[in-house]
């Protein structure tokens, strides 16, 4: 294979970019291209109008602070969702027209496009943000600290991730993506079989938000190792740090995998080397193995903190300690262990022999096991409680249901005989399905109804906070079951159209489903716009609006920059519920100057260069490459000359911002 | 709300036997067994899974904030006895099922020799399996039978109650070869030999594809399957020995090359070791089979002086084998196919008494059948343990 | 931070004086943590050769290709590196700030003549058509030793960075945190180096 260094096709100026790469023949992407290109004008406009890119600059996109970036992961999550949840609508629309001999509307070119970004982008750049916004915003508070271990490297963390998701959409406009299925399995995404640039595009793209997420890995686990409140040992934090320290300890332990087998196929395609092709000794199930040594954890890194963000909703809107802490934590510390050796149920059908498969399927059987524990646990937590039926528990309840459903046929789907029959079926897609938003989305869902008004000071309304819940739910059941049904009927996944028109009545409950969704999507919107505008009627003024038990309800909503303006002791498990039990005051004098980090350009700018890297890489611009990278690594060294990187808030700011709080509370009680 | 879940939970068996759940009533008996497993597992997790949902219903329902009456225990968190019953419960549940687990998998392992055809017949001396060497090409399926020197296109055909044995590659990117009517399916990869077990119990045509996607036109990627009587069969042999075209290189080339939705084709003949060099990725002329490369390669390896000296290909064979076990990481490792038997099984007899060999280099598998030596022997395959048959 | 915290009298729910927190203090940790997983990326890359170590596609093999002499040269210049570095390391804890920097010049210096051979060994394959493109093998070999390579040189950087920097502005408390992190990274890489001659090198000729 010639390496495409010497390829005769690229010019030196553009690489193989030319005007050929702008699908101007797409009419659908012309009209996305035009709604994103006059939605960008005319927030750039705006932004120009209120003179507020220096109000950006400084306050946002060059913050250190924990809770801004956290909220800022939460922006990037929703925006993407929105793209995800399009690819899923086109997905269904395509498969509910397909049949009797019509080929839909999209080509099969377009269509593989659609599923692997699909997959791509709801993993990356949405469940992913989205789980790492709610750690950056709530682990801090919750252990009683005032930052992050690295302020800088998480700004930097999320600017990757940003990166990335932007190398992820150029795709749409100029080339293609991906059309291999979102883990780009050789020998498919090899040179030979995928000559465009979109498997490139898939590289980078995950490339660079992997660089941020294992730094934003390694940043909270030192966090909750050092930074936790005097009295907090391991076995009094709260359940959802411990979750978030086990999913730090997945991603620091798994997503090196990921770029490492990257890199690989990066130079399996661009060099010429043979890990994963057919031939010359390459073996292509290498990669197979790998992937999903870094995808089933990756799995897991998902779920965790959703069943942390349920642990901690059931026990505050129950009014009662969450049952078995103990088993909890031990029960979490389980999955994460026996994630890393389940990954072979992901291909029992490629082959292996019968010992290797039952040993796996066992494996994977197993981790029912904590799981199981953990939903007994929540259950138990209602057992004699006081429930009250706020959103949060609305989702959690939505979640312990449908998320027994999924559980059970994830199970089913570990026993071999069983998974030869359904595997790759669309039986497994409404599996998955079952449990990433059955489990993961609720329990987003579920965080950000419930920690929404500690970050912004008033609670989400709830009117359409339920028509969202009800649309989501109904929606999520009417998308899937007939997947389920489908599978039972051997149709397969990834199918562009199809003979049989008895399926489609399926696919048209289906799509019917996702219908529900989008309005279930809409009305999430409406709520914050909403909630935006009745801000007064649904302020929180006194931090705890929902009689919350750990330390994040301790502090102000929303917490001042410093989070807590004494550092907190803990005595027990809900330190918060503690302190209220024992009448604490607040400390209204005796404040001191508070130490904090300062902010930084660099992490913006590193990631900007980063992309251009990747996008000269994607399209074989050799000199915009190296000059890229040699502009991260003088900016990277540049950094370390910087030496302005901290300073004291002063006592008098501390005790203004306090002074007022304590005026907001007065004025209400 | 819940109420319309459970309601549609239960209707769900209705409307699935109204439409065609071909998974959930198969015509093979490979497929109607891998089916009993999955309705026993199911049935099993039911036993837990139901009342969970159960609970949580009553549960919120039992302690909404507005039921003053009931109790309130805001500090209760921990009790022993019903902590060891959360864990228990479902530890004996997946106990059960690890069990069935263990047992469905060796017994239904898809590169075991059937030892039934049915629930009511038993497999005897008698029943010569039918063999089928398939090919995925992009996109359509070739299939090869080297017991009548014929060969398809996405057409498939085997009488019923004979068990058939199908070996498996791909000629460039992965699929997956599924009758859902018939076993469950097994991947076909370049440069690798899967093999697959099934029988079909009943007439009738039925429908086969590939289930893993590989490309552009992977949708349609699909063939009939007839399942048809002895006579049937014979006759449609017959039929495809009277064609005029054969499938010789050149035609396998030209048929390689990439198409869409290939309407089905037959081949009167088959050219000699066809197979052999589409698993060893050397049809073309000038290649260079796997499995020579890889015998230089152990050359190579020991030393690369022994070339010369033609050493018996038992021994290479042998040697290969043991150094993979030796590594201690070929858990990572997929055999590639190229032992030395396999240049002889492109006639029916040589391949019969490879069957029964000990296959490890043969065959592709995500993890080496060695990966776990506590495991072996490998009860599925008793013959996994016994040296290499080529020196009987 | 977390430390117990005895109990006399009434519950005290807060610190009445801001603890005082060492800029810098996880920092260690951090880098020992990153390390780990980039120890991962290697693993992947051993557990490639493993698997693939062995596919020649005909080609030349370990045997044919490898010349002990000069990598056991290499291996010695590596393993000089962080014996120097170790010295550059007491320096520093003497506080004798130029004689620090002497030895990690000649740090640096072991360095770069480590990379000069295993590029000059590269060029030689490569000039013997034994190219990352040839085999399987030599694809993984190429990757593996090419990372750690990679490592060095980056090392190396930061090495140099650092040098400049404490020649502006002494040993602080920053720049020795510093030089302690690439003190991890450069023993890291060493016995890195230590897998990939025992197990890619030596193996190789037996």
């Amino acid at each position: 294979m010639t390496s495409p260094m010497q390829d005769p096709n690229t010019s030196f100026l553009f690489g193989r970019l030319t005007f050929d790469a702008i699908p101007l023949h797409e009419p659908i992407l012309v009209a996305t291209f035009a709604v994103v290109a006059l939605g960008g004008i005319a927030m750039v406009a705006a932004l120009t109008y209120f003179r507020l890119w220096g109000y950006l600059w400084s306050q946002w996109f060059t913050t250190v602070d924990h809770k801004k970036i956290g909220i800022m992961y939460m922006i990037l999550g929703v925006v993407m969702l929105l793209r995800g949840f399009a690819d899923a609508i086109m997905m269904r629309l395509q498969q509910a027209m397909a049949f009797g001999g019509s080929e839909g509307y999209l080509t099969a070119h377009h269509y593989d496009q659609v599923f692997t970004a699909h997959g791509v982008i709801m993993i990356f750049f949405v469940a992913m943000p989205m789980v790492t916004g709610l750690m950056n915003y709530v682990v801090p508070l919750q252990i009683g600290a005032r930052d992050v271990s690295f302020p800088f490297l998480n700004n930097f963390s999320f600017w990757m991730t940003v990166g990335g998701a932007v190398i992820v959409m150029m795709s749409l406009f100029i080339g293609e993506f991906a059309m291999t299925g979102w883990l780009a399995m050789p020998p498919l995404s090899g040179a030979e079989a995928s000559p465009g640039v979109g498997v490139d595009y898939y590289i980078w793209g995950l490339q660079i938000a992997g660089v941020g997420t294992t730094l934003s890995g390694i940043n909270l686990l030192v966090t909750i190792i050092k930074m936790r409140a005097p009295g907090m040992t391991m076995m009094k934090m709260p359940i959802f740090t411990w979750t978030s320290l086990c999913t730090n300890v997945l991603i620091v332990a798994s997503f090196p995998v990921l770029t490492a087998v990257l890199v690989l196929m990066t130079l399996d395609r661009y060099v010429g080397t043979h890990f994963f092709t057919n031939d010359m000794g390459g073996n292509p199930m290498m990669y197979v193995n790998l992937i999903w040594i870094w995808g089933h954890p990756e799995v897991y890194i998902l779920i965790l903190p959703a069943f942390g963000i349920f642990s901690e909703v059931t026990s505050a809107f129950s009014g009662k300690r969450l049952f078995g802490y103990t088993s909890m934590v031990y029960a979490t510390v389980c999955i994460t262990i026996l994630s890393y050796l389940v990954w072979l149920h992901h291909f029992f059908t490629m082959g292996s022999g019968a010992s290797v498969n039952s040993f796996f399927g066992i494996t994977t059987m197993i981790i029912s096991i904590p799981t199981g524990a953990k939903l007994f646990n929540w259950l138990f937590t209602m057992y004699r409680g006081r429930v009250r039926f706020e959103l949060p528990m609305l989702w959690t309840i939505a979640f312990m249901i449908t998320f027994t459903v999924g559980g059970m046929t994830g199970v089913l789907l570990a026993v071999p005989p069983a998974d030869f029959v359904l595997h790759n079926s669309l039986f497994l897609i409404a599996h998955f399905h079952n449990v990433i938003i059955g489990g993961v989305l609720f329990g987003l869902f579920a965080g950000m109804n419930y920690w929404f008004p500690k970050a912004f000071g008033f609670k989400l309304d709830e009117f359409w906070g339920k028509i969202s819940f009800w649309f989501w739910v109904a929606g999520y059941w009417f998308a899937f079951t007939p997947l389920y049904v489908l599978g039972l009927m051997g149709v397969t996944r990834r199918m562009r159209v199809f003979d049989d028109p008895s399926l489609q009545i399926w696919f048209i409950i289906a799509g019917f489903g996702a219908a529900l969704i989008a309005v279930g999507i809409a009305a999430f919107l409406i709520q914050i716009a909403v909630s935006i505008r009745d801000r007064k009627k649904n302020r929180d003024v006194t931090g705890d609006p929902w009689q919350g038990r750990t330390l994040e309800w301790a502090t102000s909503s929303p917490p001042a920059d410093y989070n807590f303006a004494f550092t907190p002791v803990v005595h027990d498990i809900d330190a918060w519920h503690d302190m209220k039990s024992h009448s604490y005051e607040r400390p209204l004098t005796g404040y001191e100057a508070i130490h904090m980090p300062r902010n930084t350009g660099a992490g913006v700018i590193i990631a900007a260069l980063s992309v251009a890297c990747g996008f000269a890489l994607v399209w074989y611009i050799w000199w915009l490459a190296a000059l890229s990278f040699l502009g991260i690594l003088a900016v990277a060294i540049g950094h370390t000359f910087n030496t302005k990187r901290d300073f004291y808030i002063p006592v008098q700011t501390v005790v203004d911002t306090e002074a007022r709080r304590t005026k907001l509370i007065e004025s209400r009680a | 709300m819940k109420r319309l879940h459970l309601t549609a939970l239960l209707t769900l068996p209705a409307l699935l036997s109204a439409c065609d759940a071909v998974v959930l009533s198969p015509s093979g008996d490979v497929a109607a067994r891998q089916r009993d497993v999955l309705v026993t597992s199911t049935l099993l997790m039911l036993l837990i899974i139901i009342p969970v949902i159960c609970l949580v219903v009553f549960f919120a329902w039992k302690y909404r904030a507005s039921n003053t009456d009931a109790t309130y225990a805001p500090d209760w968190s921990h009790s022993t006895k019903l902590e060891v019953v959360i864990w228990a419960a479902p530890l004996l549940i997946i106990i059960c099922l690890g069990g069935l687990t263990w047992v469905g998998t060796h017994l239904l392992d898809p590169y075991r020799k059937l030892d039934r055809i049915s629930k009511e017949l038993v497999v005897t001396d008698e029943h010569e399996p039918l063999q089928v060497q398939v090919v995925s090409l992009d996109w359509k399926w070739m299939f090869i039978y080297p017991q009548y020197g014929i060969a398809t296109v996405n057409e498939l055909a085997a009488p019923v109650d004979r068990p058939i044995e199908f070996k498996l590659t791909s000629s460039s990117v992965m699929n997956a070869f599924y009758i859902p009517t018939l076993a469950g399916m097994i991947y076909t990869m370049p440069g690798m030999e899967t093999g697959l077990h099934g029988v079909i119990n009943e007439e009738g045509v039925y429908d086969g594809f590939s289930s893993n996607y590989s490309g552009a036109g992977f949708s349609g990627m699909r063939f009939k399957f007839h399942g048809m009587d002895d006579a049937g069969f014979e006759n449609w042999v017959a039929d495809v020995q009277a064609q005029d075209a054969t499938l010789d290189r050149d035609t396998y080339l030209d048929l390689v090359k990439p198409s869409e939705n290939v309407a089905p084709m037959h081949f009167a003949g088959v050219e000699d070791g066809l197979y052999h060099d589409i698993l060893n990725m050397c049809v073309e002329p000038g290649q260079m089979c796997m499995n020579d490369m890889m015998m230089q390669d152990m050359h190579t390896r020991s030393g690369g002086m022994e070339m010369a000296h033609g050493q018996d290909q038992e021994q290479h064979a042998d040697h290969g084998a043991m150094s993979h076990d030796g590594h201690g990481m070929e858990g990572m490792d997929v055999s590639r196919n190229g032992g030395e038997d396999e240049m002889q099984s492109d006639t029916p007899e040589a391949d019969k008494t490879a069957t029964d060999a000990d296959r490890r280099m043969l065959r592709g598998h995500g993890l080496g059948r060695d990966f776990m030596p506590l495991f072996q022997p490998d009860p599925a395959r008793p013959d996994a343990t016994q040296p290499n048959p080529d020196n009987q | 931070m977390s430390s117990t915290v005895t109990q006399t009298g009434p519950r005290q729910f807060h610190l009445d004086h801001e603890p005082h927190l060492p800029e810098g203090a996880s920092t260690m940790l951090g880098f020992w943590i990153y390390l780990m997983s980039d120890c991962l990326i290697f693993a992947v890359l051993f557990a490639v050769y493993a698997v693939l170590g062995h596919n020649y596609a005909g080609g030349p093999g370990p045997k044919e290709l490898f010349d002990l002499e000069l990598v056991a040269l290499n291996t010695a210049m590596l393993l000089l590196s962080s014996i120097t570095y170790g010295f550059a390391m007491l320096e520093m804890a003497r506080r004798r700030q130029t004689m620090m920097l002497v030895w990690l010049g000649i740090t640096g210096l072991f360095g770069a003549a480590f990379l000069s051979i295993e590029l000059y060994e590269f060029s030689h394959l490569i000039h013997e058509g034994a190219t990352p493109g040839r085999s399987a093998f030599l694809s993984s070999f190429f990757a593996l030793v090419g990372t750690h390579g990679l490592h060095v040189t980056f090392g190396i950087i930061w090495l140099a960075t650092l040098m400049v920097q404490v020649l502006r502005t002494g040993l602080t408390a920053s720049n020795t945190r510093r030089l302690m992190c690439l003190s991890l990274f450069w023993h890291f890489l060493d016995v890195i180096w230590i897998g990939v001659f025992t197990f890619v090198y030596l193996m190789g000729m037996i």
